[in-house]
């Protein structure tokens, strides 16, 4: 043991205190009052402090990057040297050294420690933000989603914040409601009145044998709940229609469109436009599958694509028709994917284009589509969008006598 | 000659084909071949008063022909053209 210990006391090295001091007189300090309300457009606060100290609460807008991997993840936030940092900790010392190491060995030019951390700015009386963070079963479940970079433990809240509405939990809300539960949407409402039947289990696989006869959205309710305990099922065992949409609708963020017929097609385009709720639709026949974003003036909507149904006799919806079974998977979950991107705000989101999917050829044509500047519906102020003419289209009565 | 795509409903009135060929200069041309060629698709694609059917959308390669040129569209050869009918199917 003798001599394996390094001399400290040596001319020329400092004390702690001393260090402390000396690096204090070179970095530059800023007050909380200051960081709150006088930082420069585009100044970057980063959170130094340890996850269990972010937990418990952040100046609003900061970003955490733990004092022990601030060299390797700054400049995902910064990834230029002249942009403005400000650091905080604690009490204002490891913010102190982070900054001096940003400074002499990263090269960044404008950087500042707060002075007394986040526990002068709380004694200042200054607001605080509390991050919800995973359990540690949510940690595990969803570690997969925590190591991508578009997805990581903020993304992940959002999807545990997101609440989606699926129209139906048939064929194509049978595949998106699983994924999206085992992605972590933490709450996903169901629309559907139907009861599971034997010809459905060929494609509609949140359903099972042993659940014959029950109500979809019971049959959907177990099966997401096996899946994922954090997924909150809201039920509604009944057809969607002019009587109840207005009054879904607003509980949600996103809505699946996976329903087999025009009317309620062109009613839930008219009330998503009128409530700026994105819809996330696909269609399926046979071999083939359409998919599209409809997001309110953002893109163009259901009407400026197909402003009126085709005729009865060429609207195969109206009655049973064929689908390969798998077929419902496949748009299903291109329908989910798209979901989770407009959770997350990552990528490109199918806004403006029409993919064809034709299951025999195996291909994808993908088609633009623009907003109609005459669209009867979103040419128009969404206030201006009477519940009366919400679905309304030529000849609607003799629609598919019934729609369904 | 275009390539055009059939859509699955009008499938049945060009026996069955997923694609076919047709020749003309522009695309009221081309959908007029096709409708020579496979008379049951005419009042599918075509109104009464000549004009496409407004719940029948056409494009040329990947752009709505009503943003180009509509019927007046011109098409040359390798072009394709898809006719895409509204679906709603879903379960």
């Amino acid at each position: 043991m003798e001599g394996s210990v390094q001399d400290t006391g040596t001319s020329g090295a400092k004390s702690a205190a001393e260090f402390a001091a000396d690096v204090k007189s070179r970095i530059r300090e800023i007050g909380p009052g200051e960081v709150h309300e006088g930082l420069p457009e585009g100044t970057v606060v980063v959170d130094v402090r340890e996850d269990g100290e972010w937990a418990t609460g952040n100046v609003p807008g900061a970003v955490h990057i733990p004092r022990s991997y601030l060299e390797m993840r700054i400049e995902n936030v910064a990834p230029d040297r002249s942009t403005p940092v400000v650091l905080y900790c604690a009490a204002g010392l490891r913010s102190l050294y982070a900054a001096k190491t940003l400074i002499e060995d990263l090269g960044y030019q404008d950087v500042a420690s707060m002075t007394g951390g986040i526990t002068l700015w709380k004694d200042a009386g200054l607001p605080v933000e509390v991050k919800k963070t995973l359990t540690t079963e949510q940690a595990d479940r969803y570690s997969r989603h925590l190591l991508l970079n578009e997805v990581g433990l903020e993304g992940q809240q959002k999807l545990l914040d997101a609440k989606v509405l699926l129209l139906g939990a048939g064929g194509l809300g049978s595949p998106t409601a699983l994924y999206l539960a085992a992605a972590g949407v933490g709450t996903l409402g169901i629309i559907d009145g139907d009861t599971v039947d034997r010809s459905n289990l060929q494609r509609q696989i949140i359903h099972t044998e042993d659940r014959l006869g029950e109500l979809k959205v019971d049959s959907a309710e177990v099966a997401i709940n096996a899946l994922n305990p954090d997924v909150k099922v809201v039920k509604y065992p009944y057809r969607i229609g002019s009587e109840n949409i207005m009054d879904i609708l607003p509980e949600y963020d996103i809505v699946v469109d996976g329903l087999d017929n025009f009317p309620t097609r062109y009613l839930l385009n008219d009330a998503s436009v009128r409530l700026k709720i994105p819809v996330v639709s696909a269609s399926i026949l046979g071999f083939e599958g359409q998919l599209s974003v409809f997001s309110p003036y953002e893109g163009p909507c259901y009407r400026c694509l197909f402003p009126v149904p085709p005729p009865p006799e060429l609207a195969p919806s109206c009655g049973a028709n064929g689908v390969l079974g798998v077929l419902p998977g496949t748009m299903g979950l291109l329908q989910a994917t798209e979901v989770v991107k407009l959770i997350l705000e990552k990528g490109d989101p199918l806004i403006g284009r029409l993919l064809l999917y034709d299951a025999l050829a195996t291909s994808f044509t993908e088609l633009k589509i623009g907003r109609d500047p005459e669209c009867p519906i979103c040419s128009r102020d969404p206030d201006s969008i009477t519940q009366d003419e919400m679905g309304v289209f030529p000849d609607y009565d003799a629609f598919c006598s019934g729609g369904h | 000659m275009a390539s055009v795509r059939i859509p699955p409903v009008l499938r049945p009135s060009v026996g069955g084909e997923r694609e076919v060929e047709a020749s003309g200069s522009n695309i009221g041309e081309v959908l007029q071949s096709l409708v020579t060629s496979f008379p049951a698709t005419k009042d599918q694609i075509f109104g009464a008063d000549g004009a496409l059917n407004r719940y029948v959308n056409v494009y040329l390669n990947d752009e709505d022909v009503r943003v180009l040129d509509g019927l007046e569209t011109s098409v040359g050869d390798g072009d394709h053209v898809v006719i895409l009918p509204a679906m709603a199917g879903g379960s």
